[in-house]
């Protein structure tokens, strides 16, 4: 008993820890529903983006996010990583017309976009662009898998799901939801209740009837997902907004599913290299932790120890 | 612990063996995992995706008129393009290459006789040699003459006089087209 | 015991070398045939663990440096730059900030274990009180690291916890301004904190040094809070220990690997991820986790809390009160070895205490929980009883159970106490 004294000390802190984790999971109910989690490619140990979800991705972020969202870290030579031919991406990046300069003459001008340019801004500063998006200029997408996911932050926090290489999928499964099914015509009390939250020491009677009276305000959209129900970005998705290269049916949900797996791409490129070495560091390590038991139990074979 | 005071005897000396063994094992190991681990340090300073991504320039020829040069900027440091004037031509191929100090021909010094592209940066000190604009000296044998220290180029960039030990650099370079080059 | 005569060197230029500047003396007495109680278990193993962590968060975090920019227009993207771009770049970095949660783990535990087993008690007093400074500088230096990526919580948190300084009466304002070199948290601020966050490691360093001369002077406790009586309880640091830090040391790589390759934002905040924006508060401005104990105390000191009022109520505003308090729960550590009246060093012969310092645990693990919650019901109530408990335990407890406890007796030795335990198996 006395030996095994911090051993207890250190299972009553795991099982403080795990209550915790099921506060935090109540708490979370409270503050907003989150989306559903699909079952993404890149999660897990082994997990992968799938290239044709990338490449279709990319396709609706140019063909409907780029209109007015940027995507400012992400260079046209890193969708090598998409798949794409070096050739592919010359093509595709002088599609785009970048801005250079200035010239001998001291003159701005536009060229054709090259591989080493970054997507080129919708609008020329953040000022232009909320003017232009009724007053709140649209976040850029870079980081917005990344930034956008939750239950991080803290040990214990969705435990479970970390040892399970959840990372930040829960970021992408917000931007799928958000724009596969968070528009919604004529909302009822459970799409209200999901995006709004009650407010501390709010009697339940209180809290419906705040959410009975509730109303997107004008120039804003219902989108239940959305942390206060009522966002500025009017609904960007419907039947074949885009028309995929490969053929696949351009659902809503098809078309929110892809870009937020590109998305998730665009925080993260480097995820498939990190994951690979991660296993061969994973797997050295036990073998060689091995070796260390081994040489220990040979070197203290002797000595009486507690 | 019963079992470890029951051990030592008949069976020490295969003991040691085996320790010897597993120690060396255990040293090997954790070498080739401490070196894997060093080699992602080391190479993070080497250059990255994004300066690898601006070593190559392409540069439009169509405006530069015989018998001048224009300066670029290529991987940090200046790049020297001559189109060169048919009498240049002539003065850089007629040198007996034996002569010279960095002996090299004209001919491996060009693709095109009449496109000279040399690294702009003086073999001796690093200085940025002049001649490349109008009306600057271009030194006694009609190429760049490189201010700090005296060291006097021809118009194949050669070095002909001077401290400098070798011939201004001829970057890697391909023509595109017959006025588009890349160099890098 | 320790007058062992340097070794007689066979290499000549290790002889020649030791003979004038003896190094390599040094290393065979202090890591070579340096005796250690033979009973130490694993929970020995985290002061290591947290050395190898310092030099591996300097090695990466040098690395960083060159290619990181302390400027606010360009500190987010260089160090988005790190990670799409420089060669393994993504690597330092998930190693450098995944090493700093697990610096404090390794700290934390290496704490505690120095509290059960009471190995801060004479004569390692100043032993201990050199370990309570690595914890604030470290503190220190974890937070300054914080605040370079210059993403929103980079930001806020450092918006909030430098105006805790303006709780000062008369010289705050002043103090804060001077902080900041400016009148937020701006450019001149990410300087310093970087000039900051470099040169503090360093000093870390030199106090681990002097930690490790301390060590060596009043040698290791042990689980059983009995001096060693002579060579048969102790066993040579090489290779003994050299062995057993290396198994620690693996098991303890395989969980850092496993944090850095398939969990590395973990225990990040994502608001990290969205560039500073001194016009938008995130909605929840929260500490790094290793904070949240002390964010917490930080945090029940408001009007109103009857120990606030009885305490300071009378001379110190709550902001002020909070302050104190989170500076007095360090420095309460520091003078544990005073506090506890005692003459037992491990809870293993105290039946009382070791509940104490178990309770005290959990009271920690749930100043941590709650420290991360919104300051709302049932929080609030919750985390000031955890602060009270917590002052409890060090001021009252701790010296009331050294006075009242029996403690069950001790073994004449540590071979006596491994005997014993052989024994009833």
């Amino acid at each position: 008993m006395r030996k095994y004294g911090l051993s207890l000390a250190t299972a009553a802190m795991i099982a403080v820890g795990g209550s915790a984790l099921i506060g935090s999971a109540a708490q979370a109910a409270g503050g907003g529903a989150h989306p559903p989690q699909p079952d993404y490619s890149f999660t897990g140990m082994f997990g992968s983006f799938d290239r044709a979800e990338l490449q279709r991705g990319l396709q609706v972020y140019t063909g409907v996010c780029a209109a007015c969202h940027g995507l400012d870290l992400v260079r046209f030579r890193e969708l090598e990583a998409l798949g794409y031919s070096e050739d592919q991406i010359k093509a595709f990046a002088a599609t785009y017309s970048v801005e250079d300069g200035p010239n001998e003459d001291g003159d701005m001008y536009d060229r054709p976009g090259e591989p080493k340019d970054r997507f080129p801004a919708p609008f020329p500063n953040v000022q232009a662009a909320a003017a232009s998006n009724g007053g709140k200029a649209p976040p850029d997408l870079s980081l917005i898998v990344k930034n956008r996911a939750h239950g991080l932050g803290s040990i214990g926090l969705n435990f479970v799901d970390m040892l399970k290489g959840g990372e930040f999928a829960t970021g992408a499964a917000y931007v799928s939801a958000l724009l596969g099914h968070g528009y919604v015509e004529e909302p009822t009390m459970a799409d209200k209740m999901s995006c709004l939250a009650a407010n501390p020491g709010e009697s339940h009677e209180a809290y419906e009837a705040r959410l009975e009276e509730f109303e997107v305000p004008a120039g804003g959209h219902f989108n239940k997902w959305f942390p206060g129900c009522a966002i500025k970005m009017p609904n960007p998705l419907y039947e074949d907004a885009v028309e995929y290269a490969d053929g696949t049916p351009a659902t809503p949900e098809q078309m929110a599913h892809d870009v937020s797996v590109f998305l998730t791409w665009a925080s993260e490129p480097t995820l498939e290299a990190r994951k690979e070495m991660g296993i061969k560091a994973l797997l050295f390590l036990i073998v060689f932790t091995g070796i260390l038991i081994a040489v220990k139990r040979n070197i203290w074979r002797n000595v009486k120890k507690a | 612990m019963a079992e470890a005071t029951q051990s030592g005897g008949p069976d020490e000396e295969e003991g040691v063996g085996r320790r010897d063994f597993l120690n060396y094992l255990a040293v090997g190991v954790g070498a080739v995992g401490a070196a894997s681990f060093v080699w992602p340090v080391i190479d993070s300073m080497n250059p990255s995706k994004d300066v690898l991504a601006l070593a190559s320039i392409e540069v439009d020829l169509s405006q530069i008129d015989v018998g001048s040069a224009v300066k670029v900027f290529w991987r940090g440091k200046p790049v020297f393009i001559r189109h060169r004037t048919a009498k240049e031509i002539e003065e850089a191929e007629d040198v007996d290459v034996a002569t010279l100090i960095d002996p090299q021909s004209d001919a491996d010094r060009v693709q095109k006789p009449e496109w000279l592209i040399v690294v702009g940066v003086c073999t001796h000190l690093g200085c940025i040699p002049v001649g490349t604009a109008e009306g600057e000296t271009r030194g006694e044998f009609d190429g760049w003459f490189c201010p700090c220290h005296g060291s006097h180029y021809d118009s194949s960039g050669r070095i002909r006089k001077g401290p400098a030990p070798q011939n201004l650099h001829v970057p890697a370079y391909e023509f595109l087209t017959d006025t588009t080059v890349r160099i890098g | 015991m320790s007058n062992h005569a340097a070794p007689d060197f066979k290499n000549p230029v290790i002889r020649w070398v030791d003979s004038r500047l003896p190094v390599f003396s040094y290393v065979y007495a202090e890591y070579g045939v340096f005796p250690m109680p033979k009973n130490l278990n694993y929970f020995w193993n985290f002061g290591a663990l947290a050395a190898v962590v310092l030099v591996t968060m300097i090695l990466t975090g040098i690395m960083l440096a060159m290619q990181y920019t302390p400027h606010v227009d360009m500190a987010f993207n260089s160090v988005e730059r790190i990670m799409r771009d420089v060669n393994y770049g993504w690597l330092l970095r998930y190693i450098h900030m995944n090493g700093a949660s697990m610096f404090f783990i390794t700290v934390y535990i290496h704490v505690y274990r120095g509290m059960y087993y009471g190995s801060y008690k004479a004569p390692r007093e100043l032993l201990w009180i050199l370990g309570v400074v690595i914890l604030v500088l470290m503190m220190a230096t974890a937070f300054m690291g914080y605040v370079l990526p210059w993403g929103q919580m980079s930001f806020w948190g450092a918006t909030v916890i430098t105006n805790l300084f303006s709780a000062f009466p008369g010289i705050g304002d002043a103090i804060v301004t001077w902080l900041w070199g400016g009148f937020s948290v701006d450019n001149p601020t990410l300087n310093r904190f970087f000039a900051l966050h470099y040169l503090l490691p360093f000093v870390i360093f030199a106090v681990v040094a002097l930690h490790v001369v301390a060590l060596h002077v009043v040698k290791s406790n042990n689980p059983t809070g009995v001096e060693p009586r002579g060579p048969q309880d102790t066993v040579p640091f090489h290779p003994y220990f050299t062995a057993k830090d290396s198994v620690g040391l693996g098991v303890f790589l395989i969980v850092f690997a496993f944090f850095v390759f398939f969990a590395p934002n973990y225990m990040g905040h994502p608001d990290n991820y969205i560039p500073a924006d001194p016009l938008v508060t995130p909605p929840h401005i929260v500490p790094e986790w290793y904070f949240l104990p002390f964010y917490a105390i930080l945090r029940s000191f408001v009007d109103g809390w009857w120990p606030y009022e009885v305490v300071f109520g009378w001379w110190a505003s709550a902001k002020l009160a909070g302050v104190l308090a989170m500076f007095g729960s360090l420095l309460v550590l520091a003078v544990l070895p005073w506090l506890d009246t005692s003459k037992v060093r491990s809870c293993r012969y105290r039946p009382m205490y070791k509940w104490a310092v178990i309770l005290f645990l959990i009271d920690f693990v749930i100043l941590g929980w709650v420290g991360g919650k919104p300051a709302e019901e049932p929080y609030v109530t919750i985390a000031q009883g955890a602060t009270m408990y917590y002052f409890f335990h060090f001021l009252i407890l701790t010296p009331l159970i050294g006075w009242i406890e029996r403690p069950k007796p001790l073994p004449a030795s540590i071979s006596e106490s491994v005997l014993q335990k052989s024994a009833a198996k």
